[in-house]
């Protein structure tokens, strides 16, 4: 395998095999604009993955490689196994994992980088062979000629070197422990509440403060010695606690923005990485991975209307709930699942809008047998799609298509609305704050503005819900308590199987 | 490379980047998610340089994890990627797209997006 080490890593050959690559990504994702083209574009893209990979490790000089093919078995085992277990419900979860990983890949080789500019310093402070040696691994390291002069017996990191390392690392270094904190949230590791401690703000202050002044400790005092290595770690640990810190506050019903925010930051720690080690292919895939984080955050925080300073530091607090203690008890009507079945099937036209309740009762297959049998009795079916049902961007699309459905039938919320008047009815299943009309007409609930699904213009509401128990928000929903709305207590996926079989036999 | 020159690359992948996925529905956007995850695997080729070029224990430790981080990544990122867009794709397929040769414009409906493309032969 050794001879065929080659290429000059600082060649033509390496760039233009990375150009190829990289334009491989970018057109793999264009034809990921579209269901039918979508699945050769990730296949294109693997194969720009592959050759990345390839023309790296053909590079002159690469060694070790019982570790490197042992990394590779290893990595390539567990991804394969992981991505055939997991089920579509699970996707956000494998999704936030995934992303602590290439955080954490990143802040692990930010440290690497940095240690590998500690080396050079120790070889250039011996004498003889080992000071030639430093030379050369210095010119290796891209600083050949200018620096070189500086070099007598120190070395500084350039600025140009150390800023992108130091910025790799503490943004890997939050990604990877913040998804690992969404990650525990999702799979109900941990309580997926809200929850900090008292003065969580000025702690987060703190750290970041902290990860600030070792930066520019590190930026003056960059010659190596002292205790450089031990701030670099120092700083790996708090921004390690600082993106803990920043998750563990953020609830469940936010996690669609939280986990792009981690998307994007883990896209720009590993574009900083590319800079840091001279390497177009990183700087090019991380800066892509970093633009689609950043486009679905937005979406995510307009879909909520929300800022993303405001998710990620205010998070849904006490105030909700302490308004609701005036509403309670409530007048509300419930029906069985019979009764439902029965106003589905004389109903023209249907419209499902499925939430993360339909993702925990699994109930994605019944929901799909459901519409096909209204289909069978001239029902027309519609899925509502609220931008950020569910705990990732696109979880219920995903969802509704391992069921079969067609992707026509996905409707997104302002495509819908429009319609929702002339709608027999809505079956509500499992989603909560986005059908809460309260973000129309109160002005002091906290949903008030964000954009919602407007189920309560339809004819007819059903809401397939265990109990009255408000949602994740923990706002009291008045669309149950509407005359139009009928609650059908129970689990989704037992409902809509009883509905179901109803509907059979009708 | 100079820096300079490095900074044009990303602005630039920027650009090109928020032309091409603003274009993606939402209905995509899972398989967008775990599909940019596993290009972000490429920091693959920062653990394998970490570890190739490497004489130094603690260094192998650090790259080896980055390594199996960054193939996890890939491997499983474009597989379970695949695995959901195959249900999507699974339902019938309208109009068979003709293979158009790579980095032309696409011809697939809703938006002409030649500028996009464009940016991709770069």
């Amino acid at each position: 395998m050794i001879p065929f080490a080659a290429l000059d890593p600082t060649g033509a050959v390496v760039g233009l095999l990375y150009i190829v690559s990289f334009s491989l990504f970018i057109y793999g994702i264009k034809l990921g604009t579209h269901p039918t083209t979508a699945r050769r574009g990730n296949g294109l893209a693997a194969v720009g993955m592959a050759i990345a990979v390839a023309t790296t490790l053909a590079q002159k000089g690469i060694g070790n490689w019982g570790i490197i093919i042992g990394g590779l078995v290893v990595g390539s085992l567990i991804g394969a196994v992981a991505s055939k277990r997991v089920k579509m419900t699970e996707m956000p979860q494998m999704v936030a994992l995934y992303n602590g990983l290439g955080g954490g890949a990143i802040a692990l080789i930010a440290w690497a980088e940095y240690r590998h500019w500690v080396h050079i310093e120790n070889l250039l402070s011996s004498s003889g062979d080992s000071f030639q040696n430093g030379i050369d691994e210095a010119e290796k390291a891209g600083l050949a000629g200018k620096v070189l002069e500086n070099f007598s017996i120190t070395v500084s990191v350039p600025l140009e070197v150390l800023i992108p390392t130091l910025l790799a690392m503490i943004v890997g270094s939050i990604s990877f422990w913040g998804s690992n904190v969404a990650f525990a949230k999702l799979q109900e590791l941990i309580p997926g509440k809200p929850m900090g401690l008292p003065g969580q703000k000025v702690i987060n202050g703190l750290l970041l403060l902290v990860l600030i002044a070792g930066c520019v400790y590190l930026g003056i005092n960059n010659d190596l010695g002292g205790l450089n290595q031990t701030v670099f770690i120092l700083m790996l640990l708090v921004a390690a606690a600082l993106g803990t810190m920043v998750v563990l506050p953020i609830g469940g019903a936010d996690m669609p923005v939280v986990i792009s925010l981690l998307n994007a930051f883990t896209g720009l720690s590993a574009a900083a990485a590319g800079i840091a080690l001279d390497n177009t292919a990183l700087i090019v895939g991380g800066t892509l991975v970093g633009s689609s984080g950043t486009i679905l955050t937005l979406e995510m925080a307009t879909a909520m209307n929300r800022s993303v300073p405001n998710i990620l530091f205010a998070g849904f607090g006490a105030p909700p709930s302490a308004g609701e203690g005036s509403g309670e008890k409530r007048p509300h009507r419930s029906m069985t699942a019979q009764d439902a079945a029965i106003q589905l099937a004389y109903a023209d036209s249907v419209v499902i809008v499925p939430g993360y309740g339909l993702a925990v009762a699994q109930a994605q297959h019944a929901v799909r047998e459901m519409a096909d049998e209204l289909s069978r009795k001239g029902v027309t079916v519609n899925y509502a799609i609220h931008p950020v049902a569910g705990r990732m961007p696109g979880h219920m699309n995903v969802l509704l298509a391992e069921a079969d459905v067609p992707y026509e039938q996905l409707r997104e919320m302002e495509d819908i609305n429009s319609e929702l008047p002339q709608t027999d009815v809505c079956v509500v299943i499992g989603a909560n704050d986005v059908t809460n009309p309260a973000a129309k007409t109160d002005e002091s609930s906290p949903i008030y503005g964000m954009p919602i699904i407007e189920v309560d213009e339809a004819q007819q509401v059903l809401v397939l819900k265990r109990s009255m128990s408000p949602g994740f928000a923990g706002i009291d929903n008045d669309l149950f308590y509407n005359p139009k709305t009928s609650m059908v207590f129970g689990d989704a996926k037992a409902i809509v199987s009883d509905i179901v079989s109803e509907l059979g036999s009708l | 490379m100079d820096l300079v020159t490095e900074i044009t690359i990303l602005v630039l992948a920027a650009f090109v980047g928020f032309e091409v996925i603003s274009k993606v529905p939402a209905t995509l956007h899972t398989p967008l998610m775990s599909q940019t995850n596993a290009i972000h695997g490429i920091v693959l080729l920062g653990g394998l340089i970490v570890v190739g070029y490497s004489n130094s224990t603690l260094d192998e430790i650090i790259g080896f994890i980055a390594i199996v981080f960054g193939t996890v990544n890939i491997v499983g990122g474009f597989m379970v990627t695949d695995r959901m867009l195959e249900m999507f794709g699974s339902k019938k397929k309208k109009k068979p797209k003709p293979e158009a040769a790579p980095f032309t414009a696409e011809t697939n409906g809703d938006d002409s997006d030649a500028a996009a493309s464009g940016g991709d032969s770069k």
